[in-house]
């Protein structure tokens, strides 16, 4: 398959995969932004932020809808084989995926908005800070593999989700520990495990949409081509 | 004319291994292609050809207008016999035994490979008459009711009986476009054949008559490998369980349908199958 395919004959067409990508990357922009200010909310015990973030999802949640729809048409006018159809089925996905890690941004809002103005000890919360950027770089790297034909980096992110699922674990034991410590950690201490849990969330999406990349450039299951050995990292 | 055609056998040894009448296992290509060109005078439309067609399978021949798909096909009941600057070079098998091979009665082969054409054609004569002129012409039935029969068996086979059940002694060009196609594979596989060629056979034809026609292939498939050459990748990809794509007189790529069209192997095949500038 060559890295740059040939434009199709019809401009249209072109223009209109072009613009499913542009929306998908949109979607990602928005998503970003929400998991930065969830957790900066979170991290600041700042509620005027984390309401912001709340009431920003029906934007993504609406852009989903958007993507959906201009998919299906496509699919219903244009009748996209090959990589085109891989594309177009993709995009339902990587938006769904990208809706989901704005519902974990939004939960994670919510959350703040239920714990008590008082901030807790900072290393309390530098390990969820952590985690978010942890995550945040994998949403990244999952983003840039839509508009790429990096499938080693596809394959990259599947394999460094099992850092941050390392990291969920830690911070859980970590968690834990604070809570025996004193029992009055307790509530903020349990919504902080859900909000790392809901970052661990988002980072399974985004493995996924590394997934839907690698399957548009393979027409391959990524999960099942690394256990089988197929691709070897650099 | 039939003696105008050269054929140069590339592969002289495979009419040797010809298999007798009811050998075949399911496993077995009903035809077979090898290093198949095809020339028109100096012209090469067709360049080395290796293709199975599949007992119970409909394959598709794909590919830009004169890449050779139907040239290919032209080649299974020798219709290219009828063009004078023709000349056919390889190997083709049908059940083993060399079509081209001079003891072949050309005649007999076509009744065994019937055609259906991209333009309903059907004879000047009743619909009765349409079906039962295969049949007659090869000695199939040994009475008027048999004949009867197999026309009416024919009809129902094509999905076209109910339709025309009270006016049999109609003419066959009073027909919709669509009953006419499907009047004409009536008459097709009126012979018995056992391989199907289908020279775009829906498109002229409305939507409806063509979900007709492609629910009609797939019941044919039960008893006949079915090739069948189309400009339309969705029909391709509805009907076929394999697909052929051929560009510039190649066989660019051959595979299962579903693989072709949702993960093809090769660039071109790609180009073509989205609508790209190849």
């Amino acid at each position: 398959m060559p890295k740059t395919p040939s434009p199709h004959i019809v401009q249209s067409y072109e223009d209109e995969l072009a613009e499913l990508v542009r929306l998908i990357s949109e979607m990602g922009g928005m998503v970003e932004l929400a998991i930065v200010n969830s957790t900066m909310a979170l991290v600041r015990v700042d509620h005027e932020l984390a309401r912001q973030v709340a009431g920003d999802d029906k934007k993504v949640d609406d852009l989903q809808r958007l993507i959906d729809e201009k998919a299906v048409s496509m699919i219903a006018r244009r009748q996209p084989m090959a990589a085109d159809l891989r594309r177009i089925v993709a995009s339902i996905h990587v938006a769904t995926d990208l809706e989901r890690i704005g519902d974990m941004a939004k939960n994670i809002s919510r959350r703040t908005l239920r714990m008590s103005d008082k901030r807790m000890a900072a290393q309390l919360y530098s390990g969820v800070k952590h985690m978010s950027e942890m995550v945040l770089g994998q949403i990244n790297k999952a983003l840039d593999t839509v508009t790429s034909n990096d499938v080693e980096a596809c394959a990259r992110i599947v394999k460094a989700d099992d850092e941050v699922d390392a990291l969920y674990m830690s911070l859980f034991r970590e968690f834990l520990t604070y809570m025996m410590e004193d029992p009055r950690n307790i509530t903020d201490c349990t919504h902080l495990l859900f909000c790392a849990k809901n970052l661990e969330r988002a980072g399974d999406h985004a493995t996924n949409i590394a997934e839907a990349a690698y399957y548009v450039q393979t027409g391959g299951n990524l999960p099942a081509d690394l256990e089988a050995g197929l691709i070897e990292l650099s | 004319m039939l003696d105008q055609i050269k054929l140069e056998t590339t592969n002289p040894g495979a009419t040797s291994t010809a298999l007798l009448p009811g050998t075949m296992t399911p496993a077995n290509p009903k035809i077979t292609a090898r290093n198949v060109s095809v020339f028109y005078e100096q012209k090469q439309a067709l360049f080395d050809v290796d293709l199975d067609v599949m007992p119970n399978e409909v394959l598709s021949l794909i590919g830009p207008s004169g890449c050779g798909k139907s040239s290919l096909l032209r080649c299974f009941n020798r219709m290219n016999d009828t063009i004078d600057v023709c000349r056919v070079t390889g190997n083709i098998t049908l059940d083993g035994q060399d079509i081209y091979d001079r003891s072949i009665d050309v005649v007999e082969l076509r009744a065994r490979v019937g055609m259906v054409f991209q333009k309903p054609n059907p004879f000047p004569k009743s619909i009765f008459e349409n079906v039962a002129y295969g049949p007659r012409i090869h000695g199939m039935t040994k009475d008027r009711d048999e004949l009867e029969e197999l026309v009416v068996s024919s009809l129902k086979r094509a999905g076209l009986f109910d339709e025309v059940a009270d006016r049999l002694q109609d003419s066959g060009t009073s027909l919709s476009g669509g009953q006419q196609q499907r009047l004409c594979i009536a008459r097709a596989i009126a012979t018995r054949p056992e391989i199907l060629l289908m020279d775009e056979p829906a498109s002229a034809l409305d939507p409806i008559a063509t979900s007709i026609i492609e629910e009609l292939i797939d019941e044919l498939r039960q008893n006949y490998a079915i090739v069948i050459v189309t400009h339309s990748m969705q029909q391709a990809a509805r009907v076929s369980q394999k697909t052929a794509f051929f560009h510039m007189g190649k066989l660019i790529e051959k595979g299962e349908t579903e693989q072709i069209f949702t993960n093809p192997v090769d660039a071109k095949t790609q180009d073509y199958i989205t609508g790209r500038i190849g």
